[in-house]
């Protein structure tokens, strides 16, 4: 098909209408963040003409964000380490060991994913509470180092590895314990960095869960001490918003750095499906 | 984010070894899946149960009292107007989302499946949304929806338009959340239709060409019946992801201006942690459930009619 110059402009136009709205917030954010007080009102909204970088250095004192971002770093380096063990291990256990109720397991275990979260929300609060678990690290890792999607995620790569790899290393003896540390896991760096970067944004933008199980401000992630930033300083929009940078741009590097084993990661879950 | 629950594939079934050889292995599996087991089972599977049980009493989460009271929640439930607002708040903001979204990430899919300079710019910037953090976006919103100072008001009234209170006009609040959702979806849905598109062999739209269809003619019956896998699987889950909203509303609107945001999430969240009624609480979670299992069911039903048709 030969592009027609008339089609090619109007094409771009239109991505580029919508690029633009799906950028504007960003850059009325940073905009923002980065404006003196004084001309918070005044154009250019959406690009950064002052540069006052205090602003940072003020809304990182007025409340505890360092606390925040620390608390948040350990959540989502436990969840993410945890989903990734645990789900190749899963993962393996599926796509090459027979054991009577494979099917039924592996079934039931996908079926999670379409229990709604607030359903369980309430119990699972409660099991928390009961372990004496409220406001610590253990209540925002535990119950989420496990994820049905990663244990899909891995099991079909897992398939995709021709047996005969392992099959000479059984023959020898070793075992598949052995075998998966030394063999398998090896192999799969690719659908680990895939793992590992969809737990790493589940576990920094989560809101709800973090929410109920932190009671003090010093056990707060990011985006519960964000939520309540807000509440208090919400007339202070400079500061606000030089928060909220902050809180996001862990979210847009891991992205970054990892688009492409991201996007894969979706679209071969969303089509074989 | 929820995504695909993809079938079980039985290439064991073939040659199916022994009992006795399956059971032998149970011992290793065991091991493997150990983690996987505890968890879900004491984090999900037991807590979904609890659930419906909690749901058949009154409790408050900490007294020793706690009277079965049976189907009362359930009634009270039914009986509230509250409920049957939320419902509907929640069942308008889920549609319109949904419907929006899809046609959104389809059409910006058909444009960015051309050759076209800035493809992966233009990819990037479309979904920069979807990996941003809720509660940060629903900051930022909040901020561009400001009446007064807002950049959408100013931008509206740029074009001689005076644009609404949004978040503090209860007819136009959940018209503003429901903008978020889509500006934080299509992204996801242009992926998930690119990705389709690009499987589509030339050589359909060069057959249609041939037989003289029009642009419309091959998007309508070329592209969109080839896209219908894709449209299924991200209708079910924005439905299911749209049904649970909660941090949007929670930073945005809290539900308000007159409960006109008071999503079913939100609503939960009140009933469950601010009054502590985790009875009553379990049965609007209950209902949730049920209703989010409902819409999936039906969407599977269509969906099968769906494909019988086009065979």
């Amino acid at each position: 098909m030969k592009t027609n110059p008339l089609r090619s402009v109007l094409t771009h136009l239109l991505l580029l209408t919508g690029a633009f709205i799906s950028a504007m917030p960003f850059l009325w954010m940073v905009t923002t963040s980065l404006k003196p007080a004084g001309v918070l009102y005044q154009a250019p909204l959406l690009i950064p003409t002052y540069f006052e970088w205090s602003n940072y250095v003020e809304a990182w004192k007025a409340a505890p964000f360092p606390r925040f971002f620390l608390n948040s770093a350990i959540m989502t380096i436990g969840i993410t380490l945890g989903q990734t063990l645990f789900s190749a291990m899963a993962g393996y256990a599926f796509a090459r060991l027979r054991f009577p109720g494979r099917d039924v397991l592996f079934f039931l275990i996908l079926g999670t994913m379409m229990i709604p979260f607030p359903v369980t929300l309430i119990p699972s609060f409660l099991i928390i509470a009961d372990l004496g678990w409220l406001d610590t690290y253990q209540a925002l890792i535990v119950p989420r180092v496990v994820s049905a999607f990663a244990i899909f995620l891995f099991r079909q790569f897992f398939l995709s590895i021709p047996q005969e790899l392992e099959e000479a290393a059984l023959i020898d003896g070793a075992n598949r314990v052995v075998i998966f540390a030394r063999i398998i896991l090896p192999l799969s760096t690719p659908v680990m960095a895939a793992s590992a970067i969809f737990s790493f944004l589940f576990a920094w933008n989560d809101f709800l869960w973090p929410l109920i199980v932190t009671n003090s401000t010093e056990m707060r992630p990011i985006q519960v001490g964000l939520a309540f930033f807000q509440g208090q300083y919400g007339i202070f929009w400079t500061l606000l918003m030089a928060a909220t940078v902050l809180a996001t741009i862990p979210a847009i590097l891991a992205f970054l750095v990892a688009q492409q084993r991201f996007i894969e990661g979706i679209t071969s879950s969303g089509l074989k499906g | 984010m929820t995504l695909s629950r993809p079938q079980v594939h039985n290439e064991g079934r073939a040659k199916r070894p022994t009992f006795m050889r399956t059971f032998k292995n149970l011992p290793i599996a065991l091991f493997f899946l150990l983690p996987t087991v505890v968890i879900l089972g004491t984090f999900n599977f037991y807590p979904a149960l609890y659930s419906l049980y909690l749901s058949f009493f009154e409790w408050n989460g900490v007294s020793p009292k706690r009277p079965f009271v049976g189907l009362d929640n359930y009634q009270r439930l039914f009986s509230s107007s509250e409920f049957w607002n939320s419902l509907q708040v929640t069942v308008i903001y889920a549609a319109a989302m949904t419907v929006a979204a899809l046609a959104l990430g389809m059409i910006v899919a058909v444009l960015l499946n051309q050759d076209i300079r800035g493809r992966a710019l233009y990819r990037a910037l479309y979904f920069l949304p979807v990996i941003t953090p809720t509660v940060a976006a629903g900051v930022v919103w909040k901020y561009l929806f400001d009446p007064s100072q807002g950049v959408i008001n100013r931008f509206l009234a740029g074009s001689g338009i005076t644009g609404p209170s949004w978040l503090t006009d209860p007819s136009w609040a959940l018209v503003a959340i429901v903008i978020v959702g889509v500006w934080k979806r299509v992204g996801f849905n242009m992926v998930v239709y690119l990705a389709a598109l690009q499987g589509v062999p030339r050589i359909y739209y060069e057959a249609a060409q041939l037989d003289g269809a029009s642009p419309w003619q091959r998007f309508r019956f070329v592209t969109l019946p080839l896209l219908a896998p894709s449209t299924f699987f991200l209708t079910v889950t924005a439905l299911i992801d749209a049904f649970q909203v909660f941090d949007l509303v929670y930073v945005m609107t809290q539900g308000g201006p007159l409960k006109s945001t008071d999503v079913i999430g939100y609503y939960l969240y009140r009933y469950g942690f601010r009054y502590y009624e985790l009875g009553f609480a379990s049965a609007i979670a209950y209902v949730m459930f049920a209703l989010i299992f409902v819409v999936t069911l039906i969407q599977f039903r269509l969906s099968r009619g769906g494909a019988q048709g086009e065979n």
